[in-house]
């Protein structure tokens, strides 16, 4: 069975900037599959030109199996949600919602059946009469959905719809994105620059960073195994540690962080070459506060607190290595145990080496989402 | 007490200039013109005769007429030119290429009127640059009048009011939200079905705003059919001229005037019926 969509080879460039470079991918039918990366990445460019509105300089667009390479937006089987939405203010919800099946050319009840039916699924049934500025962020974002997937397109491409909504707003509309596509079947490619958004809702996420795709996999795949620095930095936190590598007396890989903490290293690190100056990598909540002794091959490292960072069950430490002056997050269960810990105290903080992971290259200024 | 009074000077320093302005040049002239119109240059009372003239006399109201209708075609005309102009200055065309346009069409009117139909005259007349060229190149075997006809004048009117409808339009399409062009045709929208349900709808309070002004101009309009359109091309004004400098008869003048105020007050009652507008929201 052919992909919903299926890219080869896609490149765009503007002047001497290349936008977009040889990025190949498939798409399931009937899937979500998100583009994660920061702005500036391309991901815009990606999409626009999925959609039709720009011509890509090379590669193949395919829908179902069939090259719509140069074939014009209204004529291809994929439509866009908008990133401010784009809902005609001049129209009302049903005219908004039947736009598309208008300009098919389709007309009387059948129309009428087809965009109450939508308004329905996503939850607006009776407010076909409604102005667009008599509607909420969250109906506004359904409506804008629901006027594209009336049309049953192939693909579904959403821009970072969920950009212009509120904090709280957005957590819900994650869940109910999620489930609507699950209900509709249609297949979904969602860019965004959020990777909590792309983690929550995506089987399958891309990461892309200048143009390519670093690395596509599941959420959990691209959480537990990044196979590189950036994608390691940018899903999920993480703690980069700048090290250099060598042996221990068992030949066993090691590394000297700061000149001054010996670490054992993941054995996966032994590719690395020694003294050549690497990232390691380990997470937030893969670090412990105050290891037991009793834990034999843990990595140890006294710290200072810096500040406690309280948010529920997101809390979190900032601590500084002894004689360093690098930030380190450190999270903070919140089971009463360590309650007694108060900015400026030193505490031990620890990790297993088997979860912690390196690239080498101290691959330039770290990865900084604001 | 006291800032009741100082609320009230404040309000009459705006307002008296506006109420002047209003009674002195406005509601004064013409309620002379009004009382004009229904009197006669002899002796006498309340009389119609200045109206039944208009009605009588053919040559009156089918100038009437034909102004009347030759203004509704020009402000069409010019509507369906602006579009597009509108168009290309606002989405087409790059900020800075955008202003340069502007100015362009801005530039014409730093130009009075009157030269500017000179120009015309220059181009279009029997002796004139494009008759000489033309029979130079042997295009045409001898010079063609091109000047003192219908279609002239309504070049030249079209010409002439062309700015009033662009400003308005521009400004409008300006605000227009570029996704919901993108949109529209991601939608399946052909460019006739993304200029009729979107772009006109969305323009619409600014097409009706210039195609006033633009319907206005051109139905008061003396110089253009006066010079281009010569004795072949009547228009209304001209009557109201000839009433009152050559014949000194203001009593006919003025009916004349009234009733061109008339008919443009009810074209314009119609416009804003027929195009579902409000003249609150348009003159916004």
């Amino acid at each position: 069975m052919p992909f919903a969509l299926s890219v080869h080879g896609l490149t765009k460039k503007f002047g001497n900037f290349t936008a977009v470079e040889n990025i190949s991918f498939d798409v399931e039918d009937g899937k979500f599959f998100s583009i994660l990366g920061p702005s500036g990445c391309g991901k815009t460019t990606l999409l626009r030109m999925i959609a039709g509105f720009y011509r890509q300089d090379g590669g193949t667009i395919l829908f179902n199996g069939e090259d719509m390479s140069s074939v014009p937006p209204n004529r291809r089987p994929v439509n866009l949600v908008f990133q401010n939405l784009a809902l005609f203010p001049m129209m009302n919800v049903f005219e908004n919602v039947a736009f598309g099946l208008r300009r098919r050319g389709e007309k009387g009840s059948g129309v009428a059946r087809k965009v109450n039916d939508m308004l329905e699924r996503v939850g607006l049934p009776d407010s076909g009469e409604k102005q667009i500025s008599q509607l909420s962020g969250g109906q506004k974002q359904r409506i804008a959905i629901a006027r594209c997937l009336v049309l049953d397109p192939a693909v579904l491409l959403l821009d970072e719809p969920l950009g212009a909504l509120d904090a709280k707003l957005r957590e819900h509309m994650k869940v109910e994105l999620k489930t609507l596509q699950a209900n509709v079947g249609t297949t979904f490619v969602y860019i965004t620059h959020d990777q909590s958004e792309a983690m929550v809702m995506s089987d399958t996420v891309a990461v892309m960073n200048k143009g390519t795709f670093e690395q596509t996999g599941s959420p959990q795949e691209l959480y537990h195994r990044p196979r590189s620095s950036f994608v390691a930095q940018f899903v999920g936190n993480n703690n980069r540690f700048l090290i250099v590598p060598s042996r221990d007396d068992g030949g066993a890989p090691a590394g000297l962080y700061a000149g001054r903490f010996s670490f054992i290293l993941d054995d996966a690190c032994r590719s690395l070459q020694d003294g050549i100056p690497c990232e390691m990598f380990v997470r937030p909540e893969a670090m412990v506060i105050e290891p037991g002794s009793d834990t034999p091959g843990f990595n140890r490292m006294p710290v200072q607190v810096r500040a406690v960072l309280f948010d529920g069950g997101n809390s979190r430490l900032l601590v500084i290595p002894e004689g360093t002056e690098d930030e380190i997050v450190v999270m903070l269960p919140q089971t009463g145990l360590y309650d007694h810990i108060r900015a400026g105290d030193r505490i031990m903080v620890g990790w297993d080496p088997g979860i912690s992971l390196c690239f080498a290259g101290n691959g330039g200024k770290p990865y900084d989402e604001r | 007490m006291s800032g009741r009074i100082r609320l009230n000077w404040g309000f009459l320093f705006f307002f008296l200039p506006v109420a002047l302005w209003l009674l002195l040049l406005i509601v004064l002239p013409h309620a002379e013109l009004l009382r004009l119109s229904f009197t006669s240059s002899r002796p006498g009372g309340f009389t119609l005769q200045n109206y039944m003239a208009f009605f009588s006399e053919p040559i009156y109201w089918l100038t009437f007429v034909r102004t009347a209708f030759y203004s509704v075609i020009v402000t069409f005309l010019v509507m369906v030119i602006a579009l597009p102009v509108a168009f290309y200055i606002t989405k087409v065309a790059r900020v800075r290429a955008g202003g340069f346009l502007m100015v362009l069409i801005l530039v014409p009117f730093w130009v009075s009127e009157l030269i500017r139909v000179y120009g015309w005259i220059i181009l279009l007349r029997e002796s004139g640059v494009i008759n000489r060229l033309f029979t130079s190149i042997g295009l045409f075997s001898q010079p063609i009048e091109m000047l003192y006809n219908d279609v002239t004048m309504i070049m030249g009117l079209v010409y002439t009011s062309m700015l009033f409808m662009v400003v308005p339009i521009v400004g409008v399409m300006d605000a227009l939200d570029d996704s919901l062009i993108e949109a529209a045709y991601d939608l399946g929208a052909s460019k006739t079905a993304i200029w009729r349900t979107i772009i006109i709808p969305h323009c619409m309070p600014g097409m009706v705003s210039g195609g006033i002004i633009v319907f206005m101009l051109v139905l008061g309009s003396y110089l253009t059919p006066n010079l281009m359109g010569g004795k072949n091309s009547l228009w209304f004004t001209e009557q109201i001229y000839n009433q009152i400098i050559l014949y000194f008869n203001w009593n006919q003048g003025a009916a004349f005037g009234f009733l061109l105020l008339l008919l443009s007050s009810l074209i314009i009652w119609i416009a804003l019926k027929v195009t579902g507008q409000n003249l609150g929201e348009v003159v916004k």
